[in-house]
Parts: C-alpha cells; sequence; structure tokens
C-alpha cells in the first residue's frame, strides 16, 4: 500500500497562456519510472478533498518531482495548481503510481512518442530518462499544440534533442511566421510523414485528450502499428 | 459526450486495496470475454475520483468495476469481471 506523503512546492514556472510546471520536494519519494504518475490531494479548509492524478515529468532517483498543469477553468483543482500555488506551500501526494505507461532503458525498440497538449508530461519523462541512460535507441517526439505560445517544455525538448532524439511540432490553430506547413490536425497523413513507420517495430506511446489520442491509436494501427505496441494514456476532455 | 480516461487512473485508489500495482494486470470480461490490460480499459468519472468511478470495457461497454471512494473507506465492487490474473513478479505497487 502507498500512503499519502506531504510535498512542499520548491518552484514554479509559467510554460504557456494557460499553464505552468510545479516542482515538489517530497520527503521519503523513493524516486519514479519514465512515465509514471501521482495522485495529488487537496484539503480545503472545511475538509472537503479531492484527488487529481497529474503524471510525472521529472524521472530517476530524486526525491522531488516535476508535474505540469494546464487550467480547466471549470476544473476544482487544476485553477489553484496554476494560478495560486507558491513555493512552501504543502501538497500531498501518493505515488509513484502505474507500471504500464512507462519506459525503461532496457526496452530498446525505435520509441515513437506523440503527445497533445499537456499530454507531453509523461512523454518528456521518457525523453529524459532516455538521454540520462545515454541510451542510443532512436527516440522521436511528435507533439501536437494550437500555438507555438501553448509548448510545455519548448526549452527543455530543444535541449534535449540529439542524434538520437528527434522533435516534429505541429500547430493545429497558429504557426510560428516561417513554417512551412499551414496549420492543421495530426492526420494519418502527418504521421505517416515524420513519424517512425510501422516497419521499424516501433513501442509507441501516446498521451493527449481523449478525442486526440483515440484519432491517433486508430491512425497508427491504419498504418500498419501493432496494436499491443501502441500504448496510450488520456487525461480526458 | 461524456469524456473517459484509461484504467491507468486506478492505480492509486487500487494501491490501497492490492498489494501490486493492479493496472498492469490482466482483465477478462464476463460479459463479451475481451481480456486485456486493466490499464487499457475505460474509467468513467475520475474528475470525482474523490467520490466514485466506473470501469467499462473497452469492447462491449460493460459495467467491468465501480469505485467508491469517501474519506472513510473505499468500495469496489466487481460487477462485470471474470477475471483479473497478476504476473507474481509485478513489484509492489
Ligand atoms: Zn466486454
Amino acid at each position: 500500500m502507498t500512503d499519502w506523503k506531504v510535498g512542499t512546492v520548491t518552484d514554479t514556472r509559467t510554460e504557456t497562456p494557460t499553464g505552468r510546471s510545479i516542482t515538489i520536494s517530497v520527503d521519503g519519494w523513493p524516486g519514479n519510472l519514465a512515465g509514471q504518475h501521482l495522485d495529488l490531494r487537496l484539503t480545503a479548509p472545511d475538509g472537503y478533498q479531492a484527488v487529481r492524478s497529474y503524471s510525472i515529468a521529472s524521472v530517476g532517483d530524486a526525491t522531488s518531482v516535476q508535474l505540469a498543469v494546464d487550467r480547466f477553468p471549470t476544473g476544482e483543482v487544476s485553477p489553484y495548481l496554476v494560478d495560486e500555488v507558491l513555493p512552501g506551500d504543502q501538497l500531498e501526494v501518493k505515488g509513484p503510481l502505474g507500471r504500464w505507461f512507462v519506459w525503461t532503458p532496457e526496452d530498446t525498440r525505435p520509441i515513437q512518442l506523440i503527445a497533445g497538449g499537456s499530454g507531453i508530461v509523461p512523454l518528456i519523462a521518457m525523453a529524459r530518462a532516455h538521454a540520462m541512460a545515454g541510451s542510443t535507441t532512436p527516440f522521436r517526439l511528435l507533439y501536437s499544440v494550437r500555438t507555438p505560445e501553448d509548448r510545455f517544455f519548448a526549452d527543455d525538448l530543444a535541449a534535449l534533442e540529439s542524434e538520437t532524439f528527434h522533435v516534429d511540432y505541429v500547430y493545429t490553430r497558429s504557426t510560428p511566421a516561417d513554417w512551412p506547413t499551414p496549420p492543421g490536425r495530426v492526420t494519418r497523413e502527418v504521421i505517416e510523414a515524420v513519424t517512425i513507420p510501422a516497419s521499424d517495430s516501433p513501442g509507441v506511446f501516446v498521451c493527449g485528450p481523449t478525442g486526440f489520442v483515440e484519432a491517433v491509436a486508430r491512425s497508427l494501427v491504419d498504418l500498419g502499428h501493432q496494436p499491443q505496441s501502441v500504448k496510450t494514456e488520456r487525461f480526458g476532455g | 459526450m461524456s469524456s473517459h480516461v484509461d484504467g491507468n487512473a486506478l492505480a492509486g485508489p487500487f494501491s490501497e486495496v492490492f498489494r501490486t500495482d493492479m493496472t498492469t494486470a490482466v482483465c477478462c470480461c464476463g460479459g463479451c470475454g475481451d481480456t486485456t490490460t486493466l490499464a487499457t480499459e475505460m474509467v468513467y468519472g475520475t474528475d470525482a475520483l474523490a467520490h466514485g468511478s466506473i470501469v467499462r470495457c473497452r469492447s462491449c461497454d460493460d459495467v467491468l468495476i465501480t469505485l467508491v471512494e469517501t474519506p472513510d473507506r473505499l468500495v469496489v465492487r466487481f460487477p462485470g469481471i471474470a477475471t483479473l490474473s497478476v504476473d507474481r513478479d509485478t513489484p509492489p505497487a
């Protein structure tokens, strides 16, 4: 059984107009694998509690975890985390949780990551694990966002790019000024053009809003990927 | 349309009931026989994780599991599951 632990916010960073990343130091945190999540519990002064699951953007043995949160205007928890929480504030966390949507360096298949919006969180953890391990297995990320300002971890991803890790952006509403293609969705044609082909038998991790994940997973199977080599994580919406 | 997330989200509440990570358990639907990792089933209502969730079969939509959480109790029902099997080597949740 995994117990609730008290974490202290040590850093917050604005990532997008509606989202930010939060680093939480947790006494007794055992470290986490890339792709795992934690449950976060907030307790109101009247005792009312709300629990939400968040993917972890950080990886490894450290006793701190980095999350990234996008504001859902009707949410009970995300507006607090995006707009109000400050360094020094305490939050209860439980984890690390989940061993299914996880990448470890023992996995030597080529890896294709596909993210929609804040679905980047568990996938950047995988890219970080790949870099930390010095893994030479090819990694590629397809990252779909509305506009350039909506990219989470833009600088971190740029710093991670290497011979074996490549990032492709797809903009659905507006693109940078000199972008070669007009804005558009992640269609089957886009996936075919900029991802590792099924013939290379990659492992594929897809994370994003439910509609995005389902459309992408369908396209991947249409393109010949084995359903069992495509792992998905939806976050509602 | 009400939206759902994956069985991945069950890791937290189930860690209070089971010793190992149940999201990697293999789940067989009693209704249609579809057999898959619990992480890939559909979970509705996690926006209110503190109150309750329903897990439905990804294939036939039958209700597999219900969870109701209160501050004092976690109540789990398995109305639609034929078998739930775990790898004995799965590390603790
Ligand atoms: Zn079924």
